[in-house]
């Protein structure tokens, strides 16, 4: 139980404590955005951290649900809430169709099918410009609640913080299930999960499955608080960054995967004065916390703490 | 009709042997070190660029070459001490974000150093094409072809003609056994960065007269490299060699032949098919899990 509502309790208070310290409408839009990704962080880290498997090409159902969220409304009139739920639908469909032809692959071998994956969905994004507006993206339709227009940093903080704790409280879950530890068994020996009598290809699936559906959401939540899309949501380089959110945060860890999304999120928008040198920084940054931490800033951290408690 | 299926083989194959250099550059590294270096395509970027930049300076062109693989080999080995060498025994995932970390370092380096504008270079034997059964081809794709066929005969050599080569082997082989009689294999792993980094960077400099040169050109070619090295087998040289100029052959026909829009999109169909029945790529050793 404890393990279960930790972390989200965590969050609450960051979420909270953070709304009330900052007094700049700018850094509520930035942590909005923070919110979006670590949700996608959080789904990825699921797949990648729990169940061991990697995804190169994640961004891809991030752009599926954005794109659904932007095109459904202006092609059909469609509420933007129901064609983001199309788009989750989508991404979890295509998810479940590749997921055991794909996942039949390991270590490298995965990460080169699952970025070509991505690859094919951002160039069908990207080409199909008579949809989507091609490379120079379309406008998303402005988000309406019961005659309600949603707008400004508040109330998108609060949106996107109540989504992320939705998710985090889903996975801690997880986690904690059963099915959490049969993704873990996966991860440590699929021939051992395999004798105790785990469907590996069906948890892989899974795992693969709620990931999707977890960047859907996402990409739609973009959509709709960014209020324009590009095919760069669903290019190699925004996958690159969700995976090495999962990683730099720590992998397995929900936390971890915040953290990861706050610091390659919140950075480039902080080092904008200093553009010049923003991805020296960056890059800097990525080699000397994994060379560092190596298992990822929170569990790394966390084991440090653990360390000196005993000692 | 003829004509035109040859001038897509010559542009397919001029691609393709930047791409088997790139997916040479990863498979070095690998054998040795296990390691996916994703900043492979720096390597390319850098050997263009400071060869532009050199000569812009007055730099005599032959010189400027050379210095620029000096400068990449320098990267290389670099890379190898201040970041894989620290991170040794980190995990496979771990050491890849290192390599992206060090990649957007650099493309960050050079965007500073540099320029961000796209930089081309003199062609060799200048720039008449050269007619040939009715397809046009430029007398630089020669030199790309030739260089890259010359990089693969000296690795050739050095590998299975040399002592320190078959130290490489031997760790590629099994590093512990590799150690145990006498081969000093982080020694070997540094070799194989500084040497993957020539590679890289002569193919930057070969081909830059025909594709261009920038500070982001890196990323697409790690990436179709990389696709290059798994499409041949992840740690087969000749392979990864196959592998690129496969790659570069099914763009050019699938731009030409089908649509240019989806040209990157037909390799990555082709390599997730052929994974798909051969998951270990098509020249690459079948693994077994050991429990």
């Amino acid at each position: 139980m404890v393990a279960r509502f930790a972390t989200p309790l965590v969050l609450l208070v960051l979420i909270v404590g953070v709304f009330f310290a900052v007094d700049s409408s700018f850094i509520l839009r930035v942590a909005a955005l923070v919110f979006i990704y670590g949700l996608a962080a959080i789904g990825l880290n699921i797949l990648v951290g729990d169940c061991g498997q990697v995804s190169l090409g994640h961004a891809g159902f991030l752009g599926i649900g954005a794109y659904a969220t932007a095109v459904l409304p202006a092609q059909t009139g469609l509420h933007p809430l129901l064609a983001m739920v199309v788009g989750v639908v989508a991404a979890g469909l295509l998810a479940l169709l590749v997921g055991r032809p794909v996942l039949r692959l390991r270590g490298h071998a995965l990460a080169v099918a699952t970025l070509g994956l991505g690859i094919l969905v951002a160039m069908v994004i990207t080409n199909e410009a008579w949809l989507t507006g091609g490379p120079d993206g379309m406008r998303v339709e402005r988000l309406t609640l019961f005659g309600w227009r949603v707008r400004g940093a508040d109330n998108w903080y609060w949106i996107t913080a109540g989504v992320l704790l939705l998710g985090a409280l889903v996975a801690c879950s997880i986690k904690a299930s059963p099915t959490g530890r049969a993704l873990r068994a996966v991860h440590d020996s699929e021939v051992a999960a395999m004798v105790a009598g785990i469907d590996v290809a069906r948890y892989k699936t899974l795992a693969f499955v709620i990931s999707a559906v977890y960047a859907g959401v996402a990409g739609g939540l973009l959509a709709l608080y960014d209020g324009f899309v590009t095919p760069d949501v669903a290019g190699f380089l925004n996958s690159i960054e969700l995976i090495t959110m999962v990683v730099l945060g720590g992998m397995g860890s929900v936390l971890g995967a915040v953290v990861g999304a706050t610091i390659l999120t919140a950075l480039p928008q902080l080092l904008t004065a200093f553009s010049e040198y923003e991805h020296m920084v960056l890059g800097l940054i990525m080699m000397v916390v994994m060379i560092v931490l190596r298992a990822g800033i929170v569990p790394s951290l966390l084991a440090l703490v653990g360390r000196g408690g005993r000692a | 009709m003829t004509s035109e299926l040859l001038q897509f083989a010559f542009s397919g194959l001029t691609v393709g042997a930047v791409y088997a250099l790139v997916a040479l550059g990863f498979t070095l590294i690998y054998n040795a070190s296990g390691v996916i270096n994703f900043a492979q395509g720096e390597f390319v970027m850098i050997g263009g660029m400071s060869t532009v930049f050199l000569s812009a300076l007055g730099v005599p062109l032959p010189i400027a070459s050379i210095v620029a693989v000096a400068v990449a080999v320098l990267v290389g080995l670099l890379l190898w001490a201040l970041a894989i060498e620290p991170a040794r025994g980190a995990s496979p995932v771990t050491l890849i974000i290192i390599t992206i970390g060090a990649s957007i370092f650099l493309r960050g380096l050079s965007q500073t150093v540099f320029d961000k504008q796209f930089h081309s270079l003199p062609p060799i034997s200048g720039d008449a094409p050269v007619r040939l059964a009715g397809a046009a081809v430029l007398p630089q794709t020669f030199w790309v072809l030739g260089g890259s066929f010359a990089v693969v005969v000296l690795l050739w050599l050095f590998l299975e003609r040399t002592l320190l080569g078959k130290a490489v082997l031997a760790t590629a082989a099994n590093r512990v056994a590799a150690r145990l009689v006498g081969i000093n294999t982080a020694l070997v792993v540094g070799l194989s960065f500084g040497v993957s980094a020539a590679i890289g960077a002569l193919a930057g400099i070969l081909v830059t007269p025909i594709t261009l040169t920038s500070y982001d050109v890196g990323t697409l070619l790690a990436l179709k490299g990389f696709a290059a090295a798994m499409l041949g087998g992840m740690g087969n040289p000749f392979g990864a060699v196959v592998g690129g100029l496969a790659v570069g052959l099914i763009e050019a026909f699938g731009a030409g032949l089908i649509s240019s829009d989806y040209k990157d999109a037909f390799a990555f169909l082709v390599i997730l098919a052929v994974l798909f029945f051969m998951p270990a790529g098509l020249f690459g050793r079948r693994s077994v899990e050991r429990v």
